[in-house]
């Protein structure tokens, strides 16, 4: 057994297979839980409960929801261009999910590192574009082409400055490739949202901005506006098909936020990497709180529970949770996942942060969204290369 | 392996080559040629250009092809009509010419390679060496090329704000 796993060829080829299969098994249940925790912070912040029927406090919504859109009936438009109604929305999941190809889980946790592995994100994501205008287009419909208009001319534009601010984080780290710009962070020992004197901020909050307007979401959820266009582009979709796009949405949101912490919150690493002390209160001490603390926080949630067989499924996700805190409490399996829980954690704190965006920002107008992108982005991208690189220059003496 | 790939994409990017002139529709012919684009990527992948590889499928499978595919949206061009008969002339000479062209075309590149060939994967140049030469070797190409450009995006402006 030991001889088969030192193979180096066998390693070459099994473990990228592995962790390919495992994220495309699980991340479709990730994505339908992230739903999940929008629609509870959204109804949070409007004073609702949210889903509470299926399961306890709606934990088995996502799995409902799943079963429901796979049992649908799949439904293609008389007037549709069939070919191309049915490639648009496998187009977009598959340059979504292979984003997640050059993602650095963590320092062995990886698909495969490429010497230009952030071009690979830029190049999946400008060509997803064609996915969202092509499924508009064929379901001849006029919400849907007006959506995949909309979203075709704010994806080009958002683009721009999405890859100013990336070429920000490029100019500090000196390389392409992912796992090594998370590596120079960890030699230079600090982030670089925090380089420069903390300028290296700026491009980070253009790079958010212009992440939400990619990833279509309010408050620049232009396409898909549903008081004037019903749906956007995925009108006419339903079923398994319209779960295609709504999988590659949230794929493309995991994958900006994956970039955004790989290059600007430090990948992998735990926060201030190089102080020695922090190690194991860190390492050790937070995700045991974090997931023993919140599995002690429902028991009381699952008393209050009237139905005895939604309170014993509450308990026994309670019991989960402080299962999976205590491995953290193993050192041998501490050290193998507690790059992929920071990586993970992390990008749980953007996508928070943009739920917050959607649940606090009105929609822009179309006027508005061309005059951020064009007038205000782009130029301040540009405002921050320029000052990074001169602060960098300077510092470097 | 690397020649099964090129011979494989080679092929897809011939086939979608075809496709592209022979489709009725023009949003299909786009799309092979998006379908061109990709393979062509690929190719220089095998070669070993990951930086111009990724550079292709940003520039031109992304960025370009979008704006054709909106353009044909926008100006929501339909199925092409049956074309007329055409003419005796094109009818006889059309393949002999197709084939001289082609001919040519190979002489001529075959000519202008240069001498010993490049090996799968032995070529070298990354984004660093990308970009030095272009400011350094190029620097006046790469200026006039941006200037260019910028013409086009204010004869652009200038056309689409009929006054300013």
């Amino acid at each position: 057994m030991e001889t088969l796993l030192e193979n180096p060829l066998l390693q070459k080829l099994l473990a990228p297979l592995i962790i390919t299969i495992v994220i495309i098994a699980v991340f479709p249940l990730m994505a339908g839980y992230i739903v999940l925790v929008e629609r509870k912070v959204l109804a949070d912040m409007q004073v609702r409960l949210g889903p509470m029927r299926v399961g306890p406090h709606g934990l088995l919504q996502p799995i409902a929801d799943a079963v429901k859109l796979l049992l649908k009936e799949d439904i293609i438009p008389r007037d549709a261009d069939k070919s191309i109604f049915w490639l648009a929305p496998v187009i977009s999941t598959f340059t979504a999910l292979s984003g997640f190809t050059v993602l650095p889980f963590s320092h062995y946790i990886f698909v495969t590192d490429v010497n230009v592995g952030l071009l690979v994100i830029a190049a999946l994501s400008s060509v997803g574009i064609m996915g969202v205008v092509l499924g508009g287009w064929a379901s001849n419909s006029h919400y849907s082409l007006m959506g995949s208009l909309r979203s075709g001319a704010q994806l080009v534009s958002y683009e721009v400055a999405l890859a100013l601010a990336l070429v920000c984080g490029v100019m500090m780290a000196g390389t392409l490739s992912m796992v090594e710009i998370v590596r120079r962070q960890q030699d230079q020992g600090i982030w670089f949202a925090f380089e420069n004197y903390g300028l290296m901020l700026i491009p980070f909050m253009i790079y958010l901005i212009a992440a939400v307007a990619e990833t279509n979401r309010a408050p620049f959820d232009l396409p898909e506006a549903e008081s004037e266009l019903v749906a956007g582009f995925h009108t006419e979709y339903s079923g398994f098909r319209w779960s295609l796009y709504f999988l590659a949405e949230y794929a493309n949101i995991f994958v900006v936020s994956a970039v955004a912490v790989t290059l600007f919150w430090g990948g992998w690493m735990r926060p201030f990497p190089n102080v020695g002390f922090l190690e194991v209160p860190l390492n050790v001490g937070f995700p045991v709180l974090l997931f023993a603390g919140s599995g002690l926080a429902c028991f009381p949630l699952a008393r209050k529970l009237k139905d005895p067989l939604q309170a014993k499924i509450l308990a026994l996700v309670a019991v989960g949770l402080i299962g999976v805190g205590l491995i953290f409490l193993v050192p041998f399996v501490n050290d193998k996942i507690i790059g992929v829980f920071w990586f993970l954690f992390k990008i749980g704190l953007i996508v928070y942060v943009m739920i917050w965006l959607r649940g606090t920002f009105p929609r822009f107008r179309y006027d508005q969204l061309m005059d951020i992108g064009w007038k205000w982005l782009i130029p301040l991208g540009l405002f921050a290369i320029f000052l990074n690189a001169i602060v960098g220059m300077l510092r470097a003496g | 392996m690397d020649p099964i790939l090129f011979f494989i994409f080679a092929a897809v990017a011939v086939i979608c080559a075809i496709s592209l002139i022979v489709q009725k529709h023009p949003i299909k012919s786009a799309l092979s040629l998006i379908g061109v684009m990709g393979s062509l990527a690929i190719l220089y992948l095998l070669l070993g250009a990951e930086f111009i590889a990724a550079a292709q499928l940003i520039v031109y499978a992304g960025a370009i092809m979008v704006l054709f595919v909106f353009v044909i949206m926008l100006l929501n061009a339909g199925e092409e009509k049956s074309p007329a008969r055409p003419s005796w002339f094109a009818k006889l000479l059309g393949i002999p010419l197709m084939i001289a062209l082609l001919g040519i075309l190979s002489y001529v590149i075959q000519r202008a390679a240069p001498e010993g060939s490049l090996a799968f994967g032995e070529y070298t140049g990354g984004a660093r060496e990308v970009g030095r030469a272009l400011f350094t070797t190029y620097l006046l190409p790469f200026e006039i090329t941006s200037v260019l450009i910028l013409i086009a995006i204010l004869g652009a402006v200038v056309l689409a704000k009929k006054e300013l």
